[in-house]
């Protein structure tokens, strides 16, 4: 048997049948983009800790696109009686985010899907810059609420501390990372929800630059 | 005589001279390596838990005391049976009904012997059960919540003693009378005891998911005391034995006229047998007049119903039902071993040991091998039901526990200390001494098929030199020995409060476990809860005034109240916000007739207040709650009867 001829006739034939599954294969990757960020409604994005020595268990709340949640029940409840005593605002109930934030979500995973559908990689490029500037006025969002929570006190506060230069002291739990406010030591990390979206972006950029690569290697 | 005497100390004093001589560097390394050693044994480094928890019954505190094992250390007293000003327990208008009998209220009990819940033979600690002596009582303490959730009176009992001890699968709980009485009771001469008085020993029900109690029917035995009990497990579950004594049946000068018979008895009882007899509609139906008491956990609230009837049952007209078993000079524990075959009688007076053989027991019935009868009830042969006896092994036994690896520990009174010897060959093993005058011992596990016997307690009744002096009254000792080893070793001395009768100990991961944080505000069902600062109110009907008012830190609400008049009945329903663990809340206000009030998170209690004077009285709370503790105070004004102050009330604002 003559192995070395038998495939040359097919050639032809193997190499559109491979270039086709490549193009596939950016198209899946896009496809999975898309829909990683809806992991979002599953996990939650963000958690701010706080612990203390009269803590053992910490109090913690979760941060969902959708929602608030306590981590150990009656957690938000408990933050908010710590926090009344220096004239913190109440977490509220819901905020307009969890209604905009969702709504984004979707209009943007379902946008990464119809591109995925329609094959075309530069259009990946384009969802992957569109959900980083989203991303990015997500977490300015968060810090301009933080920064509000922190440092809209109530004037009536039953105690007030200043800062070594005279300024009033915030209490705004950090954006990312970990941070001594008074008593408490406050954790800001991103969790699963975010961990999904993350990859979603990221993979947003791999179907462009496989279909980018697929295209100069074709 | 003396001049032997004088010999063998001096031989021993050189003994002694010649051995730390040659030892001495040894000796003192030994001693210091040793004692750091137990010192180990016994340290739970902070923050750390111990490994057991420890449930001592209070005694005449009526209460029941929680500790740590091995540290010794007390995480908290239950109120059952005593009104507790701590809590508000038997203060606060939710729990008076806990304390009410067929004698009215009563304030005080006088709380023995704790026994934990079991299933299939094993402590499952889920429930604790508690006897109150004086006016016979069994409570039933909540494991999840460690607080009294009910209790039930025991008729026809008097002094009720051998109690409260629970079968395998916690069945029944058992409740027998130590005095013997009238029943019905009826005015009658004290001398015309003998053959008039009767004993009854009560099964109490508990049924298998909610624990509730019922008294499903007593046997109503001859006119002995009856004074400790145990339940048989394995191949005797199905049989209860209590020891006996005055079987002489004498009402007076009992330490000498019931210290006559070279033997009382141990009653077997088959209560599955009664339990088929009376399920098949046999015993009659008695008036009888108790209370069962419920505390419920959602509505906060506890309630108290009077029963009218108990079923009763003569031993001698069920066959089978009650055997006598010979048992030398007024036995006191009454102990089983965890395979079920050997029953301790624990004859106080008695030189030697007893021990009973299930096995035999069964022979003997089965061969109608009897010695005559007492009221109708076969009296087994001694030589017939005796596995064996351990000869002389100290003075005043009084109870036996179990180790689980066939060793049992027995307490000595008299001779103050505590003897492990080996179950089927009778030796004795190892003593130690305890201080001083030893009642109880415990093994975590102790009442149960499965002993957990790493360590064991003695509970003793005179203190002396113990401790730094406190006057004349002093908390009673008790000694933690190791009892891993062959030897027995003291760890630990350690002070409990009240009385400690008896303890029952388990390993501490399924009560931790288990252990409830806070009231879920959600399921708060009390009719005068306010869930919320919007729900706070003051409505007057009549002349009471009922005040709906929250506490979250660090305020009441409301907080200042206008509208009292003299001669009104001012109900405080207060009720804690708070839903984080460990943040209490307490109430009290100037001349308050009753005890303050602790508040759990999520819960609501009452306190009444009748004010007796004109003025502004403050109210604040007593825990100290947070950083503004002190702030949390309010002021409530009374006005003469005729006054005309409108009834108003508010927080945050100032009254107009």
């Amino acid at each position: 048997m003559d192995f070395s001829l038998s495939p040359l006739s097919f050639n032809a034939k193997n190499i559109k049948y491979h270039r086709l599954r490549i193009m596939k294969k950016q198209n899946i990757i896009m496809i999975v983009a898309a829909l990683l960020p809806l992991g979002l409604f599953l996990f939650p994005l963000w958690r701010i800790t706080l612990e203390a020595p009269q803590y053992p268990t910490p109090l913690a709340m979760n941060i969902h696109v959708n929602d608030f949640s306590d981590v150990h029940p009656h957690d938000i409840k408990n933050i908010n009686l710590m926090n009344h005593y220096v004239g913190m605002q109440y977490i509220p109930e819901a905020i307009p985010e969890f209604k905009i934030f969702p709504t984004g979500i979707l209009i943007t995973s379902f946008i990464g899907l119809l591109i995925g559908w329609k094959g075309n990689y530069k259009w990946f490029l384009g969802w992957f810059i569109l959900m980083l500037v989203l991303s990015a006025a997500g977490m300015y969002d968060f810090y301009l609420w933080e920064h509000d929570y922190g440092h809209n006190l109530d004037p009536k506060a039953i105690m007030k501390f200043t800062n070594k230069d005279g300024t009033v002291m915030g209490f705004q739990p950090p954006l990312f990372g970990t941070k001594d406010i008074l008593n408490f030591k406050a954790h800001s990390y991103p969790q699963f929800g975010a961990l999904f979206l993350g990859l979603g972006i990221a993979s947003g950029f791999l179907a462009y630059f496989v279909g980018k690569k697929n295209k100069s290697t074709a | 005589m003396k001049k032997r005497l004088t010999s063998t100390i001096a031989i021993a004093m050189i003994f002694a001279a010649f051995t730390s001589c040659n030892n001495s560097g040894k000796t003192n390394g030994q001693s210091g390596a040793l004692s750091s050693n137990v010192a180990e044994k016994v340290y739970v480094a902070p923050g750390e838990y111990d490994e057991f928890y420890a449930f001592i019954s209070g005694g005449y505190s009526g209460n029941l005391t929680v500790y740590g094992l091995p540290s010794g250390r007390m995480f908290k007293e239950i109120p059952v049976f005593s009104q507790f000003p701590t809590s508000g327990y038997g203060y606060s208008e939710e729990t008076k009904p806990m304390l009410n009998t067929s004698h009215g209220f009563i304030p005080w009990g006088d709380s023995h012997h704790p026994d934990i819940s079991q299933t299939a033979g094993e402590i499952d600690g889920r429930f604790i059960f508690i006897n109150e002596n004086n006016t016979p009582r069994i409570a039933k303490i909540d494991l999840k919540t460690f607080e009294t959730t009910e209790i039930i009176e025991v008729p026809n009992s008097a002094g009720n003693h051998s109690s409260s001890f629970v079968t395998e699968n916690t069945e029944y709980v058992v409740a027998g009378t130590r005095f013997s009485v009238p029943i019905p009771q009826r005015d009658m001469p004290i001398k015309e005891y003998k053959g008039n008085f009767q004993g009854a020993l009560s099964f109490i029900s508990v049924a298998p998911e909610t624990g509730n109690m019922d008294i499903k029917f007593q046997v109503l035995m001859p006119g002995f005391n009856y004074d400790l009990s145990h339940p048989g497990r394995g191949k005797s579950h199905g049989w209860f034995f209590f020891t006996t004594y005055n079987t002489e049946e004498a009402s007076t000068l009992l330490e000498v006229n019931a210290s006559q018979n070279d033997k009382d008895f141990i009653a077997a009882v088959n209560w599955k047998k009664i339990e088929e007899y009376v399920n098949n509609g046999g015993g009659t139906m008695m008036p009888a007049d108790y209370a069962h008491n419920v505390y419920d956990e959602h509505t906060h609230t506890a309630t108290s119903t009077m029963k009218k009837e108990v079923r009763v049952v003569n031993p001698s007209e069920v066959p089978g039902a009650v055997y006598f078993l010979p048992t030398p000079k007024s036995p006191h524990g009454c102990d089983v071993d965890p395979s079920g075959e050997y029953i301790v009688g624990n004859g106080k007076l008695s030189a030697n040991l007893t021990v009973h053989s299930f096995t035999k027991m069964l022979a003997a019935i089965e061969g109608e091998k009897f010695d005559g009868e007492a009221y109708g009830i076969p009296i087994l042969k001694f030589e017939d039901v005796l596995a064996g006896s351990v000869e002389q092994p100290g003075l005043g036994p009084l109870h036996t526990e179990f180790d689980g690896k066939g060793n049992a520990y027995t307490t000595f009174f008299i001779s103050s200390e505590v003897v492990k010897w080996k179950l089927g060959t009778w030796e004795v093993i190892d003593r130690k001494p305890t201080y001083y005058s030893v009642g109880h011992l415990t093994i975590p596990g102790g009442n149960s098929g499965k002993p957990q016997g790493k360590y064991m307690f003695a509970m003793n009744k005179i203190t002396k030199d113990r401790y730094l002096p406190t006057g004349p009254e002093m908390e009673h000792s008790a000694q933690l020995y190791d009892i891993s080893g062959d030897k027995m070793e003291l760890l630990l001395d350690f002070p409990t409060h009240g009385e400690p009768h008896y303890a029952a100990a388990m390993r501490a991961d399924l009560i931790k476990e288990r252990s409830q944080k806070i009231y879920d505000l959600e399921d708060n069902k009390h009719p005068y809860a306010a869930k919320s600062d919007d729900d706070t109110k003051v409505v007057r009907k009549g002349n009471e005034v009922h005040i709906y008012m929250t506490t979250i830190r660090s305020h009441f609400s409301p907080d200042n109240i206008e509208g009292i008049k003299l001669g009104d009945k001012v109900y405080f329903h207060v009720t804690n916000l708070e839903q984080d663990f460990d943040v209490p809340h307490g109430f009290a206000v100037l001349g308050q007739n009753t005890s303050e009030l602790l508040i759990m998170p999520g819960q609501t209690k009452t306190s009444v207040w009748e004010p007796t004077k004109v003025g502004v009285w403050p109210f604040y709370c007593t825990d100290f709650c947070s950083a503004l503790h002190q702030e949390m105070q309010g002021y409530i004004r009374v006005s003469a009867a005729n006054a005309n102050t409108p009834l108003i009330w508010s927080m945050g604002e100032d009254i107009e």
